[in-house]
């Protein structure tokens, strides 16, 4: 590359129009829009907990691309900010997903899909799996459906950007506020409890 | 092959602990020799939540527990509590990724307790319904083998053709994934204006993405290395561990519900079962691609076969009020991992007294895993639980 | 089919058999002969695949109802066998030494029944549940609506209506 190949000039584009072009400019950096104010990248936790992990799939392919608007899957809640309860939670994931969301660093948010953490849904007389996921975890955004289609989903997301903005993404310190609250409704389902109890 | 040789259980046992009289090894955790490892619900090995308790020498795994009951609902309680039609939209939600078997195999045996039965173009559509399902049920876990092993750009492109016929199930049915198409008398509805012209669009597309699938993947010196040779089933296993489906047709055993036990419109149409010969990983993802072009193909028959028009629903007495006989009987079907059945029992009354599921997971995932994975690579695990297809949901139902 | 029935019927004077289908077979057995009618279809009919393996609660009659299919893969034909157990104490003898893939079910049914099989590999440790305490879910004596409301949190503001009633207030309503 010669130095002239550096400098601003006009060129013909593939059409036949002519255009101006400086090539040490950061045309993409440049490009992002400035209305909206950057928001943390939306760190999600791969943990597929009940049947809406199959909706999820199609947000990492490119026809409904998650990726555009900064949600990306990590494996490990202690890379994770988000957590997202997929469906029904039996008792027994239960436990494990309050052991996940403790690992997770402030600040944190959950996103509760589908009908089942409303109050129950489709398994409302049943005997393993919980009604009411506020009651054991604090919870952001609800997004309704059965199962809720990709497009609900990323409009979920866009409502928890919109709340982190606000400044009303308090989940993790209503949490910690009211930890004793959380930790009683927990153990009354959990009957076998070995795991640690975080005191903070 | 030379490949296998690398690759079998008990090649060389001199560098391993020894074996007692069961087959299995003696471990002494406080040797410091082994490790005990969780693969925890959450893992790349299948779509769902299963859990493997592993003891590891080294590199190597030398005992394995498995834990289920992650996805525990109590269905089969559930269903005891409602009426039958009440049944219908939960009977989906068994297994997640194909819900139309479920419907299937319940409206059947509810028609053969009621003696009812279903016009010719609700057989059709039936057939129609199932071959979609499986089709992209086969997409889905083409992406998940290629995942498994470290190859993220299948997945992409085979979500992508199962978003495609995700949409035809939208046109049909009104849902993406749980349809509730099939009900006891026939199904919802007749195809939409143009469905044909669609379709073929979609399989079109299809096939281009496998062409282009086969290359990279099938034809992958890595992939190759990595899947040929591993993860033997042995042909006495079959009836021993109850295999059915395709990880049976990869050990050579010409098993397929649609040809031995004939049901809807299956007689009419044209096809072989896909049989393979060495039943390693490598074989059983290729009999599953033949399987998928296989689908493509009946697809393309029952259109042309189909009436377009007439009856698509039996006259069934007032679902709210209605009292099956009382009776028992036993329907299968071949869904994509093997013999999906119900056993369904009913007293005479407006409840079922019974509904036993009977998925193919339940026998491949839990005794026949835990004598697949001795001695293979912490590596390969993954691999290994792509390869038989599990879906958890029906273990435990 | 009739070679089959009297092949059984010469061996097992017990045995009752029906026809559901063309290729579907009800058989019933007393509880002590069962191991040894489904080891004689096994070595001898050639019935080897064991497809399911499963229990009815009826509790009405004090029993409970195994049946056992079992699927003959050359033939094309399935057999349910079945069989009754007292309710107290139920305990049947183990099939795992014919099939491996039964243990798992034996598993299951002890834990969501209660019926013992001793000898199975594992059969009492826990397989579905974890940390349950109260009697075996499947049996019909467990009220599974009662069970969630109280332990778990509904949400309230709940109504259920039966379908029957309501639409017999709709559609009739002068009649009520």
């Amino acid at each position: 590359m010669s130095k002239s190949d550096l400098e601003k000039r006009t060129v013909m584009s593939p059409d036949g129009e002519p255009i101006e072009i400086n090539p040490l400019q950061d045309y993409f950096c440049d490009a992002r829009p400035k209305v909206h104010e950057p928001v943390l990248p939306i760190l999600v936790l791969g943990f597929g907990t009940g049947c809406g992990a199959i909706e999820m799939r199609p947000l990492m392919t490119p026809r409904f691309d998650a990726y555009r608007f900064g949600i990306q899957w990590r494996p490990t809640p202690r890379q994770s900010s988000v957590f997202i309860i997929s469906g029904y939670l039996s008792v027994k994931t239960l436990k494990r997903v309050i052991r996940s969301y403790e690992q997770m660093q402030n600040p944190k948010f959950v996103i509760a899909l589908g009908s089942c953490t409303i109050n129950g849904g489709m398994y409302w007389d049943s005997y393993n799996t919980i009604k009411r996921l506020d009651h054991y975890l604090p919870v952001d955004v609800y997004i309704a459906g059965c199962m809720p289609r990709p497009e609900a989903i990323l409009a979920g997301f866009e409502k928890l950007k919109e709340l982190i903005r606000q400044g009303k993404g308090e989940g993790a310190n209503l949490y910690a506020k009211n930890f004793d609250w959380y930790k009683a409704n927990q153990k009354k389902i959990i009957k076998d409890w070995d795991i640690p109890d975080y005191n903070w | 092959m030379k490949f296998s040789k690398l690759f079998k259980i008990n090649e060389d046992r001199s560098l391993y602990p020894p074996l007692n009289s069961e087959g299995k090894v003696d471990i002494d955790l406080r040797s410091h020799k082994y490790v005990k490892l969780w693969h925890g619900p959450q893992h790349p090995g299948i779509t769902g939540n299963m859990s493997l308790e592993l003891t590891l020498l080294g590199d190597e795994i030398m005992d394995c527990e498995t834990h289920v009951g992650y996805l525990h609902r109590g269905f089969e309680k559930l269903m005891e509590r409602r009426k039958w039609i009440q049944c219908f939209p939960i009977v989906c939600r068994i297994t997640v990724p194909e819900p139309d078997f479920n419907e299937y195999c319940f409206a059947a045996g509810v028609e053969e307790l009621a003696g009812i039965e279903i016009p010719e173009t609700a057989q059709w559509l039936r057939t129609l319904t199932l071959e979609m399902a499986r089709l992209q049920s086969y997409l889905m876990w083409i992406g998940g083998q290629a995942g498994s092993l470290g190859m993220g750009i299948i997945g992409q492109w085979s979500n992508y053709c199962r978003d495609l016929v995700l949409d035809r199930f939208e046109e049909l049915t009104g849902g993406r994934i749980y349809h509730m198409y099939i009900i006891p008398g026939g199904v919802r509805g007749l195809l939409p204006d143009g469905f044909e012209a669609r379709m073929e669009e979609t399989l079109k597309t299809i096939e281009e993405f496998m062409v282009d699938i086969d290359r990279v993947m099938f034809n992958n010196a890595v992939f190759k290395k990595r899947t040929v040779g591993m993860g033997y089933i042995d042909p006495k296993w079959i009836y021993q561990f109850g295999i059915t489906g395709p990880n049976a047709r990869a050990a050579g055993i010409p098993d397929d519900v649609r040809k031995k036990y004939p049901y809807l419109k299956y007689p009419e149409l044209d096809f072989e079962p896909v049989v393979g010969k060495d039943s390693d990983i490598y074989t059983r993802a290729d009999v599953r691609r033949r399987d998928l072009l296989l689908s493509v193909d009946l697809i393309r028959q029952i259109l042309a076969k189909m009436p377009k028009d007439g009856d698509f629903k039996a006259s069934t007495p007032n679902v709210l009020h209605w009292q099956i006989p009382a009776g028992e009987t036993f329907i299968r079907s071949e869904c994509t991992r093997g013999e999906f059945a119900y056993y369904i029992v009913s007293d005479g009354s407006e409840y079922p007294r019974r509904i036993n599921v009977r998925g193919p997971s339940y026998t491949h995932a839990v005794a026949l895993l835990e004598k697949m994975i001795i001695n293979t690579n912490l590596a390969d695990v993954a691999g290994l639980m792509t390869s038989l297809h599990t879906y958890p949901p029906e273990i435990e139902r | 089919m009739n070679t089959l029935l009297d092949n059984i019927k010469t061996v097992f004077p017990n045995a009752e058999v029906w026809t559901q289908r063309k290729g579907l077979y009800h058989m019933s057995i007393p509880k002590e002969q069962l191991v040894t009618l489904v080891t004689h279809l096994k070595e001898v009919e050639g019935y080897l695949h064991l497809v399911q393996l499963t229990a009815v609660d009826w509790i009405e009659k004090n029993q409970f109802q195994l049946t056992y299919i079992l699927n003959n893969p050359n033939k094309r034909i399935d057999i349910m066998v079945k069989t009754f157990i007292p309710r107290d104490n139920p305990t049947m003898e183990t099939i795992h030494h014919l099939w491996e893939q039964a243990a798992t079910y034996q598993r299951e049914l002890r834990e969501m029944f209660g019926i013992d099989f001793p000898g199975s590999p594992r059969v009492d440790k826990p397989f579905i549940l974890e940390g349950w305490d109260n009697i075996p879910p499947y049996r019909r004596d467990f009220d599974t609506k009662k069970y969630a409301e109280e332990t778990y949190f509904p949400r309230p503001g709940r109504e259920t209506h039966d379908p029957k009633e309501y639409m017999k207030k709709k559609l009739y309503p002068d009649e009520i």
